[in-house]
């Protein structure tokens, strides 16, 4: 027959999960679902690339694109990552209020970009529809976007859960709060190798 | 660490309804959602399997005559569609993965039961929505494969509902994978470690590996392209200066590892029903993972071997050429694994056993084709003949739903607590295995003489070997029935199958028969050698395990 423990024996397993071991595995599959949208926008940058390289586009990115708008939407997400750091921070040492302040900050500075990023569409001299590149430009620049829009509503639905009175999330609960910035994270990093790619290269 | 409810893990047990009524309903015990992802594949599979009939009926004879050349597109869109994203897929992924890996892990539940139950209930919308389209304005024509500019041409309205079905069931898996990934690695309970793990967890790790990376790619791609379809974007046209081979790559990116989403978890099945059948330990159980782990990785580097007649360059033909010929190797250390498993064993032919055996007979047939196929001279002579169909059905009927068909007689007493007729099984199988080698066998002739896939009419000098196919065809859907037929009997006039029918080691077997909701009354036992058969004697406990 095979090795099965008796049961008597294994006693420490009637305890359940700790709160730190739940959350250390919850973030395991939030870092999973972020490697599969990665995926996503890598199959949109090979895209993006291939098509540069094997087919005449029309108009390049080069001669098309302003930087002064991008560069600023750079400066932004990079801001607010560390902006969101600080409310962290703050989170850890229970001063809700400061955290707050400083959620408040990051999530202004998320709509800041999406305003921007509106403001160089409308400027821009090429449409959806117009050639391949435009088309790619702005199927890139669209779902990074949506990933920004739905970070700022979360960050804006974390920054409410952490008032002090009845607020849910506080230095015990603090999975909710950490889900957000890895994810904000995420996507500013994103936004770098998208910067790069579509404005430099 | 350990394996006990988590705090939030089933929160409304007590609110869920009891009976059959609880298939029904949202439930997340893992048990539950395993046998709705098998039953609602299992409807499926019927209704692809009679869009396979009406192919079958066509190609009865050389002429269009039993429906137009559109539905017949559109009969094989679906059939193709239905069959991979619909029964396949869901079964061997989210049935058995859901219903084993918690056992197989010492866990209560899934990892996120609530994300898993989410997972399931995404599936019959949109299977039903992919159906109904057939309804509105004609289903898709352009294949499972959605080729531009084919997909873009022909009417919008079905390979838009096309799309976004595929894309809700890829979103499923993707749930389903990252949920895998978590409870096997994450929620072991303690002093298991990874390699005393039953192998099927190794299956469906990497199988979720390859979803979590390969299915998002498919995703992106199929945005892309409805875009091109609603709003006249032309990322995939050439007309519009877009590019085909670019949606060809992507696309294959992901249908390559596809196929291994499908057959992994069956390699990993098959690992679990050979080893109780044949009173022996799975042989090679290390190089059983490390074949897995390689599978994984080179399945992700091989997918352009389906677009050497592309105009894809040399250099590029040689490199997929080798790196697809280097599966053959894992996969063969699995083959002989096998072998070497029922090798001098003391094997029962039960029909859980015979279908076993059937899918490694077939996938060395399917095997050996797909080495042939890599070879970039020999694929340009069949690319897009039925030597490829016949190719992928040895791999995807003879393996993976072989091995479904396997699983069931042999879980069957578990999810149920009756035992099925062997007879009857065993007949099943019999006709099966006839009804599917004379389907399929004979395209490979009509591949290599040249008979073009996805056509409705065809040369009069293929008739004769297309009416055999068809014979074959319509074997495999009769043995349907006694299966159906055995599965009613068993459930309400079945023998009872007791706790452990098979004298299993693996943890499901040690638990009552259905299982509770908690999965074990009390403790859950700690199995550190789920395949210990045989000269290994009784009081083999932890301590001679370190
Ligand atoms: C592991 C399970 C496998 C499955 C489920 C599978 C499935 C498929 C499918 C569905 C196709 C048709 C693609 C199309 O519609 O054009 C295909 C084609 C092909 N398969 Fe497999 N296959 C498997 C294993 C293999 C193996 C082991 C090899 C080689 C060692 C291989 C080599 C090929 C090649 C080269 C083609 C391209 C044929 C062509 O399009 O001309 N396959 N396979
Ligand atoms: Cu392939």
């Amino acid at each position: 027959m095979t090795s099965i423990v008796p049961k008597e024996q294994s006693s420490e397993s009637k305890k359940s999960l700790s709160t730190e071991e739940h959350e250390d595995f919850r973030m395991f599959g939030l870092v999973a679902f972020l490697i599969a949208d990665g995926m996503t926008f890598a199959g949109f940058f090979a895209a993006y690339l291939t098509f540069k390289a094997v087919n005449p586009i029309g108009p390049d990115a080069i001669y098309e694109l302003e930087l002064p708008l991008p560069t600023l939407n750079t400066v932004l997400l990079l801001v607010s990552s560390f902006t969101f750091h600080r409310a962290g921070k703050f989170l850890e040492k229970n001063e809700s209020k400061q955290c707050q302040k400083w959620l408040l900050i990051t999530g202004s500075l998320g709509l800041a970009f999406l305003i921007s990023q509106m403001f160089e569409y409308f400027t821009l001299p090429f449409g959806l529809t117009d050639n391949l590149f435009a088309s790619t430009f702005y199927a890139l620049t669209g779902f990074h976007g949506l990933h920004v829009t739905l970070g700022s509503i979360m960050i804006m639905i974390i920054w409410w859960q952490t008032r002090v009175p009845s607020g849910r999330v506080n230095n015990e609960n603090k999975f909710p709060f950490e889900a957000v910035e890895l994810y904000w994270h995420f996507v500013d990093g994103i936004w770098v190798v998208l910067f790069i790619i579509l404005y430099l290269l | 660490m350990t394996i006990s409810l988590k705090p939030n893990n089933s929160p409304s047990e007590k609110l869920q309804p009891t009976g059959w009524l609880k298939y029904l309903s949202f439930s997340l015990d893992h048990k539950v959602i395993g046998l709705q992802y098998l039953i609602c594949g299992f409807l499926f599979y019927l209704v692809g399997g009679s869009l396979a009939g009406a192919i079958r009926v066509e190609l009865i004879s050389p002429l269009s005559d039993f429906m137009p050349r559109e539905v017949y597109n559109q009969v094989l869109t679906l059939h193709g569609t239905i069959m991979i994203f619909l029964w396949i897929v869901p079964v061997v992924n989210g049935a058995f993965g859901n219903y084993l890996i918690p056992f197989y892990v010492g866990a209560r539940d899934m990892a996120f039961p609530r994300l898993n139950a989410v997972a399931f209930w995404l599936i019959p919308p949109s299977g039903l929505m992919l159906i109904t389209s057939y309804f509105i304005n004609g289903a898709a024509q352009s294949g499972w494969t959605a080729y531009p500019p084919l997909s873009i041409t022909t009417p919008a309205a079905g390979q838009i509902i096309w799309i976004l079905s595929v894309l809700l069931l890829g979103g499923s898996s993707i749930f389903g994978g990252i949920n895998f990934i978590a409870t096997i690695l994450k929620l072991r309970r303690p002093g298991l470690k990874l390699m005393q793990l039953p192998m099927y967890c190794w299956a469906m790790l990497g199988t979720s590996i390859l979803v979590v990376l390969s299915t998002p790619v498919l995703a992106g791609t199929l945005i892309l392209l409805s875009f091109d379809i609603v709003a006249h974007t032309g990322f995939f046209n050439p007309s519009l200066g877009g590019n085909v081979i670019v949606y060809q790559h992507l696309f294959w990116f992901y249908s390559h590892p596809a196929v291994y989403i499908m057959v992994l978890p069956a390699f990993g099945l098959v690992s679990e029903i050979l080893p109780i059948h044949s009173r022996k330990p799975l042989f090679g159980y290390t190089t059983m993972v490390f074949s897995i782990m390689g599978i994984v990785v080179l399945g992700l580097v091989v997918w352009a071997h389906h677009m050497f007649t592309s105009g894809t360059p040399p250099w590029m033909r040689l490199f997929f050429t080798i790196a697809t010929a280097f599966i053959a190797v894992p996969t063969g250390i699995k083959f002989f694994n096998w072998v070497a498993t029922l090798w001098g064993g003391k094997i029962s032919l039960n029909a859980a056993m015979l279908f076993s055996c059937g899918f490694i007979i077939n996938f060395v047939l399917g095997g050996i084709t797909g080495v042939a196929l890599a070879q970039v001279p020999f694929d340009v002579h069949v690319h897009d003949t039925y030597f490829v169909v016949a190719h992928f059905h040895y791999i995807v009927y003879g393996g993976s739903v072989f091995v479904i068909f396997s699983s069931i007689y042999h879980w069957f007493p578990k999810f149920t607590g009756k035992m099925l007729n062997e007879n009857l099984g065993r007949f099943h199988f019999i006709i099966t295995f006839i009804g599917f080698n004379l389907c399929f066998a004979p395209q490979h002739w009509l591949g290599l003489n040249g008979m073009p896939r996805r056509v409705a009419e065809y040369d009069p000098q293929f008739q004769l070997i297309n009416q055999i196919s068809s014979v074959g065809a319509l074997l495999m859907a009769i043995s349907t029935l006694p299966f159906l037929w055995n599965i009613f009997q068993s459930i309400l006039y079945g023998d009872d199958a007791g706790n452990n029918p098979w004298d299993a080691l693996t943890p499901e077997w040690l638990t009552s028969s259905p299982p509770p909701v908690e999965n074990w009354e009390g403790e859950a036992p700690l199995v550190l050698e789920p395949y210990g058969y045989g000269e290994k004697d009784s009081n083999n406990t932890q301590e001679e395990m370190k």
